[in-house]
């Protein structure tokens, strides 16, 4: 499937689109500000609240999360788009699907587009099956009397059947994926934007959404922008592959040079030392009770942890209330971005309030298969019913390769990254 | 191969004021005629009365109307029965309050759905205030009944000609309702003080409207600055027509259409503009 189809004519042309979107909080004082800029525009005068740090990248600043972006997409192509967290990939999506408009460029489109961002868009738990294909295909642009026509189609792919006249809220979460999928997969329309919705069901429907997605493209030329972190299924889907990074586009052409050049960005940050600055604060619940300044990796030259070696690394951070029992949690990610195992080191350590605290650790990752693997690392407490607050939490805390032998030619795809000891 | 610069959609950061996308909205008719049957199949799902809320709320209303301003301060109604009086109010003001009121949530009520698919916004409200007719039309069916119970009584009210003009009367609160809506939702998007704003602005205004008053007892030197409030001649004139009570006033109704077709207007090129970015700062 080596589609490169230049000579087919372009249905999207992206023109130096840039999407400008606001760090920190919005609102609270906007409206004097909001008044000021627009009072500045209207005379064509510099606007007074862009001069301080328009660099970007600041709090409460701007940030461009596409930052000039072209791109010509020929008719049945289906493209992947790559790139890490916030390279921009979603926001692409989410101006060709229309959801919000650009800062500047132009988006030209020909052909009727449609966007499965998420699947289940606009279900209500309330109808029916039956009525919520209906609702669904009519948000996602159907017209009634085409879901009549596909409707015995799409209730056969859903394998729902039995249920198709019972409130939805009955349904289980995997029954709801499958119905939801089955209605955006019979979608006619001509470009289609898909956002790792791929992702649903078990592994046998999962196996059939993208046997359709792959005769659609195959069969009937539609046009395809897929956005994944499963690289297995870009491969599978793809015959153009994109990597977005920081807002830009770094690689454009084949799928396999694409996925390669994408896992090599996570090798390149493997690095000995991190510094933990605001934008790697892994997720919103924190209590921010400590936050990790530093860590360094010891004892060590290069990254690749080999057989019979152990990770030693220097953690600092600072106490910013008093904790009774501190815990580290250590979650090992693979290159899809999946979570593929876990280590804690519980109850090490009392801190009090405001003192800066270094401690050394060692992480035995011998199970761990060869390949490029990131690290979530969270410092927790946990309460006396035992449940896990989670404190501090950084993204990537933590890259490294691991180079193993294993007892057979060992494919992460068909055995999973961990292999545990031999049987006995 | 088609002609290659034929594009069917260009996305640009802004587009012009005069861009209304009107004929895009009657694309989507379906999907109207789709949320329509959702808010309906799901609106009494798991209630007891059921429908019968429909009723209820009117007649409760009416009825404390009735005690307050008829009975204690005893506000005279033009000769009407007093009941029907304040359920004619009621029932028109009832419809442009809720399509003001439902309206002004659209982008914050929405935002879940509007985040992940594209469609002409406008569907949202328009969907709102069609939906707000139904309690509309029951509560015309009950205060009709009510006025046979009174017929029956020997009380008569005077329905005259200008029933005719109730559509009209509809079709401007369901315009103005969701013109003042729309403009309140959008900038509600950033600036979340309005929403609060409403429901109290809302009730404020119910009392500078004719709802529970007579026109004849606005003191003259108020008349003209009341009457020039544009739901004032339409809740006197769809009292004139279904009672016969006070007067059909032609030349304030004129000014309350301009109004509402300013208010429509202004409403739906802000909202256009809103619906572009607000994912951004909702």
């Amino acid at each position: 499937m080596t589609g490169n189809n230049s000579d087919a004519p372009v249905v999207i042309r992206i023109k130096d689109v840039k999407k400008q979107y606001r760090l920190g909080t919005i609102g609270g004082g906007t409206l004097k500000g909001d008044l000021q800029s627009w009072w500045a525009r209207l005379r064509h005068k510099e606007d007074p609240n862009l001069k301080i740090g328009q660099e970007g990248h600041v709090r409460n600043e701007k940030f461009m999360a596409l930052d000039g972006i072209s791109l010509d997409v020929h008719k049945g192509e289906a493209i992947g788009l790559i790139g890490s967290n916030g390279a921009g990939k979603s926001t692409l999506l989410k101006l060709l699907s229309r959801v919000t408009a650009p800062t500047e460029g132009t988006i030209k489109i020909k052909g009727k587009i449609s966007s499965m961002l998420e699947v289940g868009t606009g279900f209500h738990g309330e109808l029916t099956g039956r009525e919520n294909i209906y609702l669904n295909g009519a948000i996602l642009g159907m017209s009634r009397s085409e879901v009549t026509e596909k409707i015995e189609d799409i209730i056969e792919f859903s394998e729902c059947r039995q249920f198709i006249d019972t409130p939805v809220k009955r349904y289980s979460s995997g029954m709801f994926v499958k119905l939801a999928f089955s209605v955006a997969a019979h979608l006619d329309n001509d470009i289609m934007l898909m956002d790792e919705v791929l992702a649903v069901g078990d592994m046998a429907f999962q196996k059939k959404c993208i046997d359709k997605m792959l005769s659609v493209v195959r069969e009937s030329g539609k046009t395809i922008i897929y956005v994944s972190h499963n690289m297995q299924t870009i491969r599978q889907l793809c015959s153009r592959g994109v990597v977005l990074q920081k807002g830009k586009i770094v690689y454009d052409g084949e799928v396999e040079h694409a996925i390669g050049l994408y896992l090599n960005q996570a090798k390149m940050q493997a690095a000995k030392s991190y510094e933990f600055d605001g934008s790697k604060r892994g997720w919103n619940f924190l209590t921010e009770k400590v936050l990790m300044e530093r860590l360094d990796v010891l004892e060590r030259e290069d990254m690749v942890v080999r057989d019979g070696e152990n990770l030693r690394f220097r953690l600092k951070w600072t106490a910013k209330e008093d904790i009774k029992e501190l815990h580290l949690r250590m979650m090992i990610h693979n290159n899809d971005q999946a979570v593929v195992a876990t280590a804690v080191c519980p109850a090490f350590m009392e801190c009090r309030k405001g003192e800066v605290y270094e401690r050394d650790f060692t992480m035995n990752v011998e199970a761990l298969c060869t390949g490029t693997y990131k690290v979530l690392m969270v410092l927790y407490e946990s309460d006396e019913l035992g449940s896990v607050i989670d404190a501090d939490a950084v993204w990537p805390g933590l890259i490294f390769e691991r180079d193993k032998t294993s007892v057979l030619d060992w494919k992460p795809r068909l055995f999973g990254d961990v292999e545990l000891p031999e049987i006995e | 191969m088609a002609g290659k610069e034929e594009w069917t959609t260009v996305i640009r950061p802004k587009t012009g004021i005069f861009d209304l996308k009107l004929g895009e909205v009657w694309q989507y008719r379906d999907l109207i005629y789709m949320f329509l049957k959702r808010n309906f199949n799901s609106a009494y799902k798991q209630t007891i009365l059921g429908p019968l809320w429909f009723l209820i709320t009117p007649l409760m209303s009416s009825s404390m109307y009735t005690v307050i301003f008829g009975q204690i301060a005893g506000i005279s109604t033009d000769g009407a029965p007093q009941f029907l009086f304040y359920l004619a109010g009621n029932t028109a003001w009832g419809y442009f309050s809720s399509c003001l009121t439902s309206t002004s949530s659209t982008f914050t009520g929405n935002a879940g759905l509007f985040g992940k698919v594209y469609f002409p916004r406008l569907v949202s409200p328009i969907t709102t205030v069609i939906y707000a007719l139904l309690s509309f039309f029951i509560q015309v069916v009950l205060m009709l009944a009510v006025m046979g119970i009174y017929a029956i009584r020997g009380v008569y009210v005077q329905p005259n000609m200008h029933l005719l003009l109730i559509p009209a009367l509809i079709a401007e609160m369901a315009l103005m309702g969701m013109g003042f809506g729309i403009i309140i939702s959008s900038v509600t998007t950033k600036y979340r003080d309005l929403r609060i704003l409403v429901s109290f602005g809302v009730s404020l205004w119910m009392y500078a409207t004719p709802v529970v008053y007579p026109v004849s007892q606005i003191p003259e030197h108020l008349r003209k600055i009341i009457m020039l409030n544009p739901m004032a001649p339409i809740v006197s004139n769809f009292r004139y027509a279904f009672l016969g009570s006070g007067s059909f006033d032609w030349y304030y109704w004129g000014i309350s259409w301009i109004v509402t077709a300013v208010v429509l207007f202004i409403g739906i090129v802000i909202f256009n503009r809103v619906e572009k970015t607000f994912m951004d700062t909702v």
